[in-house]
């Protein structure tokens, strides 16, 4: 790995830390992983989104889950995530508003022609407005065709970065900024959607259990590389459009998970599991 | 309708400055640079960006991340070959060690970032930059936006087709041509001493 980034030695003393310290000991080449976090130089540090982001917490975890980061390339689009991704020390492509499963799909389907023998993980994080609104044709076209590509939908029940408009991963009955006599329709229940689309893998999780989000991250993006599509989805609330202080974040997601009102929950094909079993296997040796 | 040839001057052009290739100004044909929008002989450009680097108050070499990171044969070799070149002139070297827009936060001391390279000259008073390992994209669009706000004198060295967007742009740059304007450097200092 250390030669896929090294410095030219003539340049060994202008070079920023930051880029030193990412190959001294950042996440490349080696398993970093959620409960590593704190003991290596991670691919997001300074980012811009509020104080207590749900969406920024589940990006760090997400991030620090990639199994192979220096071959992911992530895809993402227009919303809050957007505003953290120019920071990211990741390959990543901004795509045009709901256009990112479209973007993700000729990506990666380039880059298996371009390079045959090196697996790239291609990885959809964006909004709820973009996965489940405006992007959902692209999205679910995209399982239908069986693209081996993940979609990692951040779930903050709401268009954020606009202002606090309903979207269709808001609860029925969500007052926000621009909802002000509360939302008429109930959540859409896209991991229903996925299944049902023919996605190897489904999870719904949150960023109050990093292990099973770390977890989830690892599978969907293997399935994606061998059987199929996949998809998860991460809970990540917003104190800025929903109203609760910063540091309530993840007690916000616990009390969801316990009235029944966000269900962390799993699908796998048969196909998927095999896979996932035969993995294990390999690894206990 | 142009009724007079565009130049590719130092700014500030002011804001959405256009690309020069946008005025007609096309890529220089093998052998020869382009110096200001104009085809030359590659010798006579040599002979410019010694004079631009050595006229200089704050020259600063922009290495790109096509030297700066040793990827493939060949490269550790050029990127000494450009420190040479950097400590000849007495230029300092701030690298761009990749492409993404870290908006708005970089530290213009130690970083240039394509995606507002003004903030790296303005910051350290950049009167003459050169650019070298930037790929063409990222080297056009920097250029374009340090010739809308800034009035530093822009250098591509360019191991493919050159750069129109720069003041000075050579192409098909190699390990001898780097070494050939290192020395072109050193004699016209020995001769002002
Ligand atoms: C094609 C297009 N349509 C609309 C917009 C305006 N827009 C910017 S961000 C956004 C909402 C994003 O919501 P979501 O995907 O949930 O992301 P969040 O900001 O909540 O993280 C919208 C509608 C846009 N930028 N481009
Ligand atoms: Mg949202």
């Amino acid at each position: 790995m250390r030669n896929l980034f090294q410095v030219s030695a003539a340049f060994e003393d202008i070079m920023p830390a930051e880029y030193k310290s990412l190959i001294e000991n950042g996440p490349f080449g080696g398993d970093k992983g959620v409960t590593d976090l704190g003991t290596f130089k991670e691919l997001l540090e300074e980012h811009p989104l509020c104080a207590g982001c749900g969406l920024a917490l589940s990006l760090r975890l997400i991030l620090a889950s990639l199994p192979n980061p220096e071959h992911t390339i992530i895809v993402g689009s227009t919303g809050c995530s957007a505003l953290a991704f120019p920071q990211a020390a990741v390959h990543n492509i901004h795509s045009l508003f709901g256009n990112q499963n479209a973007v993700a799909s000729g990506l990666k389907r380039a880059l298996s022609l371009r390079f045959p023998d090196v697996v790239k993980d291609v990885v959809v994080i964006a909004g709820d407005g973009a996965t489940a609104d405006i992007g959902l044709d692209m999205v679910m076209h995209s399982w239908f065709r069986q693209e081996r590509i993940t979609t990692i939908m951040l779930d903050n029940e709401a268009y954020a970065n606009t202002g606090g408009q309903e979207s269709g991963m808001s609860q029925e009955g969500a007052v926000l900024n621009m909802a002000p006599k509360g939302k008429n329709f109930s959540k859409i229940s896209v991991p229903e959607l996925a299944w049902a689309s023919g996605c190897a893998y489904v999870a719904a999780v949150t960023p109050a259990n990093p292990r099973k989000l770390q977890s989830a991250v690892r599978r969907g993006i293997l399935a994606a590389r061998e059987t199929g599509s996949s998809y998860i989805q991460v809970y990540s609330p917003c104190p800025t459009n929903y109203k609760f202080k910063p540091n309530q974040t993840i007690e916000k997601v616990k009390s969801r998970e316990k009235d029944g009102t966000y269900q962390v929950r799993e699908y796998i094909s048969d196909e998927a599991q095999l896979l996932f079993d035969r993995l294990e296997e390999v690894k206990n040796g | 309708m142009l009724t007079k040839r565009y130049e590719v001057q130092k700014g500030p052009e002011g804001y959405l400055p256009p690309a020069a290739a946008m005025m007609g100004i096309v890529p220089s044909e093998p052998g020869t640079s382009l110096v200001e929008g104009q085809m030359v002989l590659q010798e006579t450009a040599m002979e410019k960006v010694a004079d631009a680097l050595l006229q200089a108050k704050n020259p600063v070499f922009f290495p790109g991340p096509l030297i700066l990171w040793a990827w493939k044969e060949g490269v550790e070799e050029k990127a000494q070959a450009i420190k040479e070149l950097a400590d000849a002139a007495g230029a300092k070297i701030i690298p761009m060690p990749d492409y993404r827009p870290k908006y708005p936060m970089i530290n213009p001391e130690i970083e240039i970032n394509p995606n507002h390279p003004n903030l790296t000259i303005w910051h350290n008073n950049i009167d003459v930059c050169l650019f070298v390992g930037v790929h063409c994209h990222y080297a056009n669009i920097a250029l374009k936006l340090i010739r809308g706000g800034t009035d530093c004198y822009t250098i591509a060295l360019c191991a493919e087709a050159g750069h129109e967007d720069a003041m000075i742009s050579l192409r098909d740059v190699g390990l001898d041509q780097i070494r050939q304007i290192t020395e072109i450097v050193k004699k016209r200092k020995e001769t002002q001493k």
